[in-house]
């Protein structure tokens, strides 16, 4: 008879490196605001920077959230996403110079209800696009990724040519409402208006997400679906239907980021949804697909990242975004957070 | 002995075939059928994107992989070409030089995208590519120093391929012949050359791989072949052949600029001819291109003429607005993508 092995259970603390394992991918955000600070060598510059670099960074996270969701649900990948961007943009901006009357006032209620209203109208506008977006272009290219890059990619091509017809070919110039326009002084540092407003809203999303994705009974089925659907559709979910109004928040996610993204820009082009798609694509590849917090934490780093650049060498600012994604994909192939798949 | 030049993938339709004769035979005889810069201008840009389209064609309808980087190696190949003879002088040496080094750097970044991306996910591939592309666009147009910017380089090739160069004394077949047209033929047979060993690559054992990885990755896979391997070679190769593509292409155009080379619209263009024209077949490319480019000249004459004569309604004239044809070549493309997988060439072979 031979013994049973001794196994003597290890209660020996976790080292430090594997209790600060998991939270790698936040503690980058903090990581590469210190590294600007040390390699941009001017705290007043650096603040700036460090402001407008989160702003971008919550525009890009409201853009890519919902496409992050809409490919963890349900495995599609949707190369038209940018169009409900400038459909957002063209729609938002269209309404703030109707209301010009209110965004001139040098009233900060009066301006806020205005684009408060041009973002409404945009996110129902791109909301419905969405759903017919879903309905007659991807829908019929469920579960092969060749066709759906093609089609939704086609998709991409008719909706800018669209905004094209609807609102002529030239690209539109938008004044901030006047209450947003200027900066103030922090430290020493000039911090444009705009761009707190745009970190306070992206936050504010950021968490109403979170909070809805976590403590609801609709978060859980989400969440679970992008686990594992079949599972969530055996428990008698229609999971179809969860995820065409996934499809339609994500798609009134990317209006309401197109009409931040052309009040920070003050110029909207109907191309610009394709050009803010590179930052996506980056974006969700690091966070890994299907995962709304890595997106989240891509989306800093990829602000941030462009802004310290752009500061330091103009020329390298998207190249350095693209060093980002390939120094994350060596350390984490599937992404900062991978969404594990029960299958 | 046509079988053998054809690797015994023939056009398998009488139609088919008919087309793709007088094709060949009309660019063959392009510079006497239509005598005049413009049209010999377009001949040339069909060689050329043939090339380019079945380049594509070789990643996407064989091996089943979206790049949006096909423009970069393109425009590698052209500043490849473009770079050396800045450096080396006009002549043949720096035109070959420019030729291999332009490919050999296309190859070595598409393998190192394919090791990357591939390895993860084949779908990242589309996203991390265009990524790329976009940047590198980007760089190529604001390092003027080295690339021209925006402005891009001219180049200056040996004088026996420019419109200056007089071989003969008298027409002939009714054409004053020109280096011009001498340059004509080096596009022409360059680019039937690479066609045909294409063909050879996509018939060969090699070919069938792809195939097979495309139906059913996990299936090759399980069958022994390696995957990744399979996918990375065919996406080198794919981007050599663009590459070379792209060398031809600054020889005949003599420029070489972001718009004409790595441009976005480019791009799509090619996807848009593949698809239309029938993705994994080959010919595809080759009628895709001729519809597209006959299109690109006609289809927006005559949506300029509809679109004056419906001006009277609402709205109407917008969406015929010559300037609008790519978005009703988008609904095409996504039509196609639904009903025509194979294109023009599958419904002609009858297999759609």
């Amino acid at each position: 008879m031979t013994l049973a092995p001794e196994h003597a259970p290890k209660m020996a603390r976790l080292s430090l490196a594997e209790r600060l394992e998991p939270w790698m991918p936040v503690l980058l955000v903090p990581a590469l605001i210190l590294a600007g600070y040390l390699s941009i060598a001017s705290p007043t510059s650096w603040l700036t920077l460090t402001v407008s670099g989160l702003a971008m960074g919550m525009m890009i996270f409201v853009i890519a959230s919902g496409m992050t969701l809409v490919f963890g649900l349900m495995d599609v990948i949707n190369f038209g996403h940018g169009a409900f961007v400038s459909f957002g943009a063209f729609v938002g901006v269209s309404v703030l110079l109707m209301l010009s009357g209110m965004t001139g006032a040098p009233s900060l209620v009066l301006n806020l209800l205005a684009v408060g209203a041009a973002m409404l109208a945009a996110m129902a506008v791109t909301g419905v696009i969405g759903l017919g977006f879903e309905r007659v272009i991807v829908r019929p290219v469920y579960g092969s990724h060749l066709k759906q890059i093609l089609v939704t990619m086609g998709g991409l091509i008719v909706a800018e040519q669209l905004i094209h017809v609807i609102w002529g070919g030239e690209e539109i110039f938008i004044g901030r409402p006047e209450m947003l326009k200027g900066s103030i002084t922090l430290f020493g540092a000039t911090l444009e208006k705009y761009r707190l407003v745009a970190v306070g809203l992206g936050l504010v999303l950021f968490l109403g997400m979170r909070a809805v994705l976590r403590g609801t009974k609709l978060g859980l089925i989400v969440r679970a679906g992008v686990e594992n659907p079949e599972m969530v559709q055996a428990m008698g979910y229609q999971i179809r239907r969860v995820f065409v109004l996934v499809f339609v928040a994500g798609s009134a996610l990317a209006g309401l980021g197109g009409v931040m993204w052309g009040l920070y820009q003050e110029m909207i082009t109907a191309h610009m949804g394709m050009e803010i798609m590179i930052l996506v694509f980056i974006v969700v590849i690091i966070g890994g697909l299907g995962s709304v917090e890595g997106c989240f934490i891509g989306a800093l780093l990829v602000g941030l990242m462009q802004n310290y650049t752009a500061f330091l060498e103009p020329k390298l600012a998207l190249i350095s975004n693209i060093a980002l994604m390939v120094a994350i994909l060596m350390w984490r192939p599937q992404g900062m957070m991978p969404v594990i798949k029960a299958k | 002995m046509v079988r053998l030049f054809l690797s015994g993938d023939g056009p398998q339709s009488k139609i088919l075939g008919a087309v793709l004769l007088l094709i060949l035979f009309t660019l063959a005889f392009a510079p006497f059928l239509f005598p005049g810069t413009r049209s010999l201008e377009t001949a040339a840009r069909i060689c050329i994107f043939i090339v380019l389209v079945a380049s594509y064609d070789l990643l996407l309808g064989y091996a089943g992989i979206v790049s949006f980087a096909h423009t970069m190696f393109f425009g590698m190949g052209a500043y490849g070409v473009a770079l050396a003879t800045r450096q080396m002088g006009t002549g043949y040496d720096a035109l070959i030089l420019g030729t291999l080094a332009g490919t050999a750097l296309a190859a070595v970044f598409a393998l190192i995208i394919a090791l990357f991306s591939l390895r993860v996910r084949a779908i990242f591939f589309a996203m991390i590519t265009l990524a790329i592309a976009s940047a590198v666009a980007v760089l190529v147009s604001q390092l003027s120093a080295i690339t021209g910017g925006e402005d891009g380089l001219n180049i200056r090739i040996p004088r026996e391929l420019t419109p200056a160069f007089r071989p003969l004394d008298a027409p002939f077949w009714g054409v004053n012949i020109s280096g011009r047209h001498l340059n004509y033929y080096l596009v022409f047979f360059s680019c039937l050359i690479m066609f045909l060993i294409m063909l050879r690559v996509v018939n060969s054992p090699f070919g069938r791989v792809l195939q097979a990885i495309r139906e059913n990755a996990f299936r090759a896979e399980a069958i022994g072949y390696r995957v990744v391997y399979y996918r990375a070679v065919a996406t080198v190769l794919s981007a050599a052949m663009a590459a070379l593509a792209g060398a031809v292409f600054a020889i005949w155009l003599r420029y070489v600029g972001p718009a004409t080379t790595l441009g976005v619209e480019i791009m799509l263009d090619i996807l848009l001819i593949v698809v239309i024209g029938g993705m994994g077949t080959m010919y595809g490319a080759v009628v895709g291109t001729v519809v597209f480019v006959l299109a690109q000249n006609y289809l927006k004459d005559w949506m300029g003429g509809a679109s004056e004569s419906t001006a009277f309604l609402p709205l109407v004239p917008d969406l015929l607005n010559p300037d609008r044809w790519l978005m009703w070549l988008g609904i095409l493309f996504i039509l196609s993508v639904y009903f025509f997988p194979s294109g023009i060439v599958g419904r002609l072979r009858g297999k759609a």
